[in-house]
């Protein structure tokens, strides 16, 4: 190893250096021990066991055995229609709670930084409050609010004299699931992008505040666009938590005929796994998702490096 | 509204600066809007608290958002459910949650600092690989996980759920963002300079300067752990074994037959969502979330 020396160099040339370039790993080194047992090691073991597949190998008696097979889970998980059927939900779920989610946290977060606005501290809390609550109690709350027998909405409905809406029936089924994800995702959103809005600094507004600007265009001219990292950090990180949405429509499924086994990719791949024994095809699947979350994050964090540069 | 207010307001003000004590008013819009996404958030929880009031049979007949006569025949139930098992799972969360926090904040106070406060080979290469790691969703790692945790034989026990939780990316790169922030590289320095060996220098004096950063990280892979669901539902069959999330949800699944059960389902969510929102609560004024929005810069 060439540790050695360069601890004698590195303590006389870089001042960092100068404890000695086993320190650094000597701290890293739980990380680094436990990142490779539980990230390492299963990602390698996933790959391989998505180009594997179990065959009986040697005739009638023979056992079965993993045979490398190539491409061919890949084929077949792309090819499944059930697959794509289950991203095409997710997609139409994504639709309505991503934007959603971001729009009212940004509004929410602009709005607390306006000054004289009263009870934010209040409102702050509140909203942030369900960042605490697990998506399965979140789901379970919910879903009996939406449960005909048990919901306060449909009760609201039925006294007005109108029809209420099925709200665990096919075509709401997604506002239900995107409104439970809304609902648990503006508060650490709205903080985020409020403590960033915290950090720019106050004089941008003054300066603008003394020439006429009001508070819509300061917003728009000024905190938006110097917020634009934020945002994409937290567009990021819901993209990245909405395709692996499974607590809540597995929850759900308990109240709602209309979530099937395979509704989401990921209940998909759970189900492949553990109920069909597709480990393989689920290896397979669960690698395509993860380079689809790889390539979006890529695609993301690229524009989040080009807006802070030139800024 | 509040721009015409803001607009009629302005000229008279003309060059004093606009302080809060100055412009007397309260924007009275935006507040609205404000208060209308609190009661958004709170009327789930208002509802699950005047739900877990009702017997079974109030809770299909009377009206929502008023209070039954249930409540501590809810809670005996609960209790009494299959032998204790909601407190087991309640234990359970907490074993979980703060055992697999408490473990994961100290590897990524150790890994924070050196990333932060060293220069060595490969310290780029770690960097990368980290965000890979934060990147990587959970099923990809799980089902592996599950398939090598049984291979060693210890798929179904505590340890399948705890140890997978303590390696988390994210909070290795926020612990470094704040060290990179909170510990001067110059203090590290004179202390080399009186003698001091790193394990002391970084026991003594880096981590009390982290300790804010620290609770941070703490809290978030406290929640992070507790709100998982995906990794002990995949990893536990035995019931005694299973966090407050994956109990309810066989109550709740069990419920479809029963619904006695479903009373006790939303007892059980009012209880386990009180510890989680008054630890949240009481530790507000610690968090520094500004650190998320602020690794943005790193």
């Amino acid at each position: 190893m060439t540790t050695a020396p360069t601890t004698r160099v590195g303590r006389t040339r870089r001042r960092r250096t100068a404890g000695g370039a086993l320190a650094p790993w000597a701290f890293l080194s739980p990380a680094a021990i436990l990142f490779v047992l539980f990230l390492i090691i299963p990602i390698g073991y996933a790959l391989y066991l998505s180009f594997t597949q179990l065959k009986v190998a040697g005739g009638a008696f023979g056992k079965k055995q993993q045979v490398f097979v190539g491409f061919d889970n890949y084929v077949a998980s792309l090819t499944d229609p059930e697959f794509v059927a289950s991203l095409g939900r997710l997609g139409m779920f994504a639709i309505i709670a991503v934007p959603l989610t971001l729009g009212l946290a940004l509004v929410f977060a602009l709005l607390l930084d306006i000054p004289r606005v009263r009870a934010t501290r209040f409102s702050r809390t509140a909203i942030f409050l369900p960042y605490a609550v697990p998506g399965v109690i979140a789901t379970l709350m919910w879903g009996f609010m939406y449960l005909p027998s048990t919901s306060p909405f449909t009760a609201a409905f039925t006294s007005l004299g109108l029809p209420a809406p099925d709200f665990l029936a096919a075509p709401e089924i997604f506002g239900s699931l995107a409104n439970i994800a809304i609902w648990s995702g503006i508060g650490f959103n709205m903080v985020v992008m409020y403590t960033a809005l915290r950090s720019i600094p106050a004089e941008l507004y003054e300066a603008a505040r003394i020439d006429g600007a009001n508070e819509w265009t300061i917003a728009w001219r000024i905190k938006i666009p110097l917020l634009s990292p934020a945002l994409i950090l937290t567009f990021l990180f819901s993209v990245i938590a909405t395709l692996q949405a499974y607590g809540e429509p597995q929850t759900l499924r308990s109240l709602s005929n209309s979530i099937s086994y395979s509704f989401f990719p990921l209940m998909k791949v759970y189900r492949d796994a553990f109920a069909l024994d597709n480990i393989p095809g689920a290896a397979a699947t669960s690698v395509v998702l993860a380079l689809g979350t790889l390539l979006i994050s890529v695609f993301l964090l690229r524009g989040l490096q080009r807006r802070t540069f030139d800024s | 509204m509040n721009t015409t207010s803001a607009t009629v307001a302005r000229p008279r003000l003309g060059h004093a600066l606009p302080t809060r004590r100055n412009r007397p008013g309260v924007r009275v819009i935006p507040t609205i809007i404000l208060l209308l996404g609190a009661v958004y958030t709170l009327l789930p929880i208002v509802w699950v608290i005047t739900a877990s009031t009702k017997s079974s049979g109030e809770l299909f007949t009377s009206g929502s958002f008023t209070f039954g006569t249930g409540f501590w025949d809810n809670l005996a139930q609960l209790s009494a459910y299959s032998g204790g098992a909601f407190w087991k799972w309640a234990g359970n969360s907490l074993l979980y949650a703060g055992g697999g926090a408490i473990l994961s904040t100290f590897v990524s106070a150790t890994a924070g600092y050196a990333l932060a406060r060293y220069n060595f080979r490969g310290r780029s290469l770690v960097f990368t690989v980290l965000l890979a790691g934060v990147l990587i969703p959970q099923i990809t790692l799980a089902i592996p996980q599950y398939l090598l945790v049984s291979e060693i034989g210890l798929s179904n026990s505590y340890w399948s759920v705890l140890l997978p939780s303590i390696i988390n990316p994210f909070g290795i790169y926020l612990a470094c963002i704040y060290a990179q922030s909170s510990v001067p590289g110059d203090t590290i320095e004179a202390a080399r300079i009186d003698g001091g060996n790193e394990f002391r220098i970084f026991r003594s004096i880096a981590l009390p300067m982290m300790v804010p950063g620290l609770v941070t990280v703490f809290m978030l892979q406290f929640i992070g752990i507790w709100n998982n669901f995906l990794l002990p539902f995949i990893m536990l069959s035995d019931e005694s074994k299973f966090p407050l999330t994956q109990g309810l949800y066989l109550l709740l699944n069990r419920g479809t037959g029963t619904p006695v059960l479903y009373t006790l389902a939303i007892m059980g969510a009012l209880l386990s969502i009180i510890p989680l929102v008054a630890l949240m609560l009481f530790l507000q004024r610690f968090w520094r979330l500004d650190l998320i929005s602020g690794s943005l810069k790193g």
